[in-house]
């Protein structure tokens, strides 16, 4: 307490300093107008720009620092009490230590649309190499389940997302992590692997049973190696054979409490602490949004990038609707949402922190947030300078009194400007009838003056029968050539169509991608248990370096919130962005499943007549009729020939 | 007689065509005898014929071109290019890249892609001339061996009426030229940019050449047709018996002639072949295409409707069956070859009208272009028409299919009211029509045959009027 009275007051002292502040937290909110202000009017050197820009990140980081140097104690504390409640582990005296981390945190941002974003992100740091002889066979935070996948299967990167719903983009924003509707499966495996696709359908399936999940579906037909859209994200991302990338999705994979439990399991406190207590599958899935993702990557521990770690990335994003289950009142609670509040942060997690995006609030005109938290922070994310309001769950006052945390906010004023995002897209399927139809894929490039490339990926199934001599890019009614495409058309039964495109869009604009296909009948025992629904074809992905507002940091290995740090950023005039479109439900025409016995039947009769009538050709030869004779004549002759005498 | 019949036949093509064929009647019926006596005369007039019909066949030419020119500028290009009766999986134009075409047809449009309407158009004129003049030359030959069997009076009296005349033969020609080029099948085709028009061209072209007496072209023309979709495969069959006919081979399997034809043809053919196949894989390097092009026609992956058998029936089929039937039905249409080839052992022109009609109905993905092919065949057997016993229902059904291919697929497809089995039902009467068409002209022609053998009017034992029946 006494350290942190210390800081309070060394900050204090900055901020009077600083000689924009006087100290108390009303005017906080005018620190980032302040700067806001800076940034924008004053037209000073890019230098002292820079300077001011590396300076304000630098408060926050001291505080960071302060509070991380005083966490330390209390981190190794909990790491010997992990080592005395499990006894069962070496002794740590002669056993190295364990060279892992564990961080949580819950990002919430209030959108204007009313609803609440709410993204948890779990992070687990491992020093360890799991593609070496010897196997690993100690695991401390790490999940176990998931560090034989990696070594058994050489995989060098997964990426692995569950989505209920579609995150409207011009309604929310950018999310930190995007991820289209229904289940989505990258991978990238190590060089050494011989026979990529056995490896690929042996982890397909094996993922399968870790998360209960339908992935065992994924096979050729649906798995395509894009050669540009997904590069890797941890270390050594430049030199790639896209040979040992399978990417495959599965749209029509609902999500459900069955996914989640597996998915909590691999959290090292489970739901039983930390920020993972709120994860309650009857208030998450009453949302308009759920996403939840795995992503396990090799990262750098230091800018030399001399040790590496493996890093596992869990990820859950969810969409409150409360406007419209909170009967008219905009207001919001942890407890209202996810029917619990916190009480500790996770035993084993360095960091536990929960932040508030209080970017568009910094009067408190627009909600109220209590409790109040002095702590601000400001991270650069998404090529904006964002505020966030920061409660650190390490720290026993963030509970206050009641010993627990009810976030609450309540909004003053319902309206608010749209965000509009730089990029956005949009799908759908134009023409009528069962027999063809046109993709139309919308990019919209919202920047003022900026032109930007995006690489855009669509894997089509194989039953829609792409033009792709229909192809047209047109932006501002021009014809917009893309200068990298790469198509790889479909093979019946056995692998979709890919097509991934370099597309320059203008400014202002809006991109419109269209291609014709014809829908195939399929055999009957391939149509889905509901043909008429319809099926269900990816969303595009729509990857690009968009123009960021304010310098991005480069140095991926510096302390920063977990949302800001996902994709690797290589220069600071730009960020990255993937968004997903939506995906495309189409009808096919179907056969009459009802008679398989009567068309089998009726074909072969009509075979059966085209051989019967040949036949009968060729087989006989034309004689005259003589009238046959009648019955009693017959046996009269018959009688006459026993008899021996000649017949009548 | 001899020298008035002469003279009048001199005369008569100076005149009017009309007149001319008057005067031929005449003259024919007068006196067979005369024909023999004008032998030499004969072969220059009929060589002559040609040249006197080019101007009509220069209308036809020109009337077709510009019918299908117009349809091409109209909207309903894009309309009949969609049309599934029209294009197959495999000669869809729309289809681009994707459609499992021959290399050498892919790479004939990589430099044709801007003439594409005017090679359609072409195609269809060579097939038609093509057409014309082997059917000309057969007919020569048809009234040469008439004339023969006249002479040696292998005929009985009372087939008279049997005996084809000059004028109900002059014609046939330009006939067969209209009823392919001004066929709608033959324009839908076309229109639509159908590579069926182009296989047809190849077809017709090894017909003319067999019927010439080319062997080394007829090889040629026939390993193209195959390369292309191997059904024609089976044109062999009648391209040897002609062959061998027009050389005096006796189809006598003790013989080493015999064999020493089939020999050369066989040498020939997959010579040929096998310059196609490696051509294809050094434009393409690789022998992908193989599996993905005759792969395609003979597992029948695609199951996108047409006016065939095997789209709904193998969406149909239970897996496990599957290539059993697929079998049974691709061995269907090789099947008939051996049989009819027996059975039509002199008459190998109607055996390659046979083979061409029996490859349209049981191949896995016909359109009506293969029809047309084979459709421009019938102006040859005008004189089968009397023992035809069911054209008229036949052609109905046909023309009432036609009309409902549409309706059907437009209730089905566009409206919902309607589902798959409405537009399976039409295909099955079609070919069932189409199967009737057929054996109807084999009938009548076999009938033919007979009554040339043992006369027109039969008689019981008793000496009441006889009726025929096929035993």
């Amino acid at each position: 307490m006494a350290a942190r009275r210390r800081l309070v007051s060394a900050l204090l002292v900055f901020l009077c300093a600083s000689s924009v502040f006087s100290g108390a937290e009303s005017q906080e909110a005018t620190l980032t107008g302040g700067h806001r202000a800076a940034a924008v009017d004053d037209p000073p050197t890019d230098t002292e720009r820079a300077e001011q820009a590396a300076e304000q990140p630098a408060v926050e980081e001291r505080r960071w620092e302060a509070t991380e140097v005083e966490e330390a104690t209390p981190d190794e504390a909990a790491g010997e009490k992990q080592d005395t409640s499990a006894p069962g582990t070496a002794a740590p005296s002669s056993a190295p230590q364990p060279k892992d981390d564990f961080q949580e945190e819950l990002v919430v941002r209030p959108l204007h649309s009313g609803d609440i974003y709410a993204s948890f992100q779990f992070r687990t740091l491992w020093e360890t190499d799991f593609t070496r002889e010897n196997k690993v066979s100690h695991y401390r935070l790490f999940p176990k389940s998931l560090g034989q996948v990696i070594s058994k299967f050489s995989v060098r990167e997964l990426h692995i997302s569950f989505t209920q719903g579609y995150w409207r983009t011009m309604q929310w924003g950018q999310p930190f992590l995007p991820s289209p509707p229904g289940a989505e499966l990258w991978v990238w495996f190590q060089d050494s692997v011989t026979d990529v696709d056995g490896t690929w359908k042996e982890l397909t399936n094996v993922l399968s049973g870790i998360f209960c999940a339908s992935l065992n579906f994924i096979d050729s037909t649906n798995t395509v190696q894009p050669s540009a859209s997904f590069k890797p994200l941890g270390i050594g991302n430049e030199a790639t054979d896209h040979r040992f990338l399978r990417y495959a999705t599965l749209p029509r994979e609902i999500v459900c409490t069955e996914n989640l439990t597996p998915w909590k399991k691999l959290l090292p406190c489970g739901s039983k602490a930390g920020l993972a207590v709120l994860l309650k599958s009857e208030k998450l899935f009453h949302s308009s949004f759920h996403s939840q993702a795995v992503h396990i990557r090799p990262v750098c521990e230091d800018r030399q990038c001399k040790t590496t770690s493996w890093e596992l990335r869990q990820t859950l994003n969810v969409v409150f609707d409360l406007y419209t289950s909170g009967q008219g009142k905009r207001e919001w609670s942890l407890f209202k949402m996810f029917s619990r509040t916190l009480t500790e942060a996770c035993p084993l997690a360095s960091s536990s922190k929960i932040y508030i995006d209080v970017t568009d609030n910094p009067q408190g005109e627009q909600f109220e947030l209590s409790p109040a938290t002095a702590l601000l922070s400001q991270a650069v994310v998404l090529g904006d300078r964002r505020t966030f309001s920061v409660y650190d769950l390490t720290q026993q006052i963030t509970f206050g009194s009641v010993r627990s945390l009810n976030l609450l906010i309540r909004w003053k004023s319902t309206e608010g400007d749209m965000l509009r995002p730089l990029l956005h897209a949009e799908r759908y399927v134009a023409g009528y009838g069962l027999q063809t139809g046109e993709i139309h894929t919308l990019m919209y490039n919202n920047h003022p003056y900026r032109s930007f490339p995006v690489l855009l990926l669509d894997s089509v199934p194989w039953y829609l029968r792409l033009y792709i001599h229909t192809l047209t890019v047109t932006s501002k009614g021009k014809d917009n050539k893309p200068s990298y495409i790469h198509y790889q058309p479909s093979k019946d039964r056995l692998r979709p169509h890919l097509l991934e495109m370099l597309v320059q869009l203008p400014p202002n604009s809006v991109t419109e991608v269209t291609v014709q296909f014809e829908r195939a009948l399929l055999k009957w025992t391939e149509y889905t248990p509901d043909p008429n629904h319809g099926f269900y074809v990816g969303s595009s992905v729509i990857s690009s370096l968009v123009p960021s507002i304010v310098a991005m940091d480069t140095n991926s290995t510096l302390k920063r919130p977990l949302f800001s740090s996902f994709f690797p950023c290589k220069e600071e005039s730009s960020f990255f962005v993937r968004i997903y479109t939506e995906p495309l439900l189409v009808n096919l025409p179907t056969p009459d499943f009802s008679m398989p016995y009567n068309v089998i039947c009726l074909t072969c009769t009509v075979v059966a007549v085209g051989y019967g009538s040949l036949y009968n050709l060729l087989t006989r030869s034309f004689q005259i009729e003589e009238p046959s004779p009648g019955l009693a004549k017959r046996i009269a002759n018959i009688i006459r020939k026993m008899r021996g005498v000649p017949p009548l | 007689v001899c020298f008035s019949a002469r003279s009048m036949a001199t005369t008569a093509y100076l005149l009017s065509i009309t007149e001319n064929v008057k005067y031929y009647l005449l003259i024919f019926l007068v006196t067979p005898f005369a024909l023999i006596k004008k032998k030499q005369k004969q072969k220059k007039q009929t060589r002559a014929l040609p040249v006197k019909m080019a101007a009509p066949l220069t209308l036809l030419l020109l009337v077709a071109v510009t019918v299908r020119a117009a349809l091409f500028r109209s909207c309903l290009t894009e309309l009949i290019a969609e049309r599934v009766e029209v294009v197959s999986p495999l000669t869809a134009w729309k289809r681009g890249k994707g459609a499992p075409a021959t290399p050498l047809i892919i790479y004939l449009f990589h430099f044709l892609v801007d003439y594409a309407e005017v090679t359609f158009m072409l195609a269809d004129v060579i097939t038609a001339v093509a057409l014309y003049m082997a059917v000309a030359d057969y007919n020569k030959q048809v009234f040469r061996k008439q004339k023969y069997a006249l002479e040696a009076d292998r005929y009985p009296l009372d087939c008279l009426e049997l005996i084809r005349s000059p004028k109900e033969m002059y014609y046939i020609p330009l006939k067969v030229a209209m009823f392919y080029l001004l066929n709608p099948f033959t324009i839908l085709c076309c229109v639509a940019k159908s590579t069926c028009g182009l296989n047809n061209a190849i077809i017709a072209l090894f017909i003319l050449t067999t019927i010439k007496g080319s062997v080394l072209l007829s090889a040629i023309f026939l390993s193209l047709a195959t390369y292309q979709s191997i059904y024609p495969l089976t044109l062999c069959a009648p391209a040897l018996l002609y062959l061998m006919q027009r050389q005096y081979i006796p189809v006598n399997f003790r013989r080493f002639s015999f064999w020493w034809f089939i020999a050369q043809y066989a040498f020939m053919y997959l010579g040929s072949l096998f310059v196609l196949v490696c051509l294809s894989f050094f434009l393409l390097g690789s022998w992908d295409y193989l599996p993905s092009v005759y792969g395609f026609i003979l597992s029948v992956p695609d199951l996108t409707p047409n006016i065939g058998l095997f789209w709904y029936f193998f969406a149909e089929m239970f897996e496990h069956f599957r290539l059993f039937f697929l079998c049974v039905f691709q061995i269907n249409v090789f099947f008939y070859t051996i049989p009819l080839s027996v059975k039509l052992k002199e008459h190998p022109v109607f055996l390659i009208f046979m083979q061409l009609a029996v490859i349209s109905i049981f191949k896995s993905y016909p359109t009506v272009g293969d029809i047309a092919l084979y459709m421009a065949f019938i102006p040859v057997w005008n004189h089968l028409h009397r023992f035809l016993r069911n054209i008229f229902l036949v052609s109905c059904v046909l023309l009432a299919c036609s009309a409902l291919f549409p309706v059907l697929w437009h209730l089905w497809i566009y409206a919902g009211s309607a589902n798959s089995n409405f537009y399976y039902a039409i295909t099955l009467l079609f070919n069932v029509a189409q199967i009737l068409l057929v054996s109807d002209y084999f009938y009548a022609f076999l009938r033919r045959e007979h009554h040339l053998t043992y006369g027109l009017y039969l008689k019981r034992k008793d000496g009441s009027e006889a009726t025929l029946v096929l035993k």
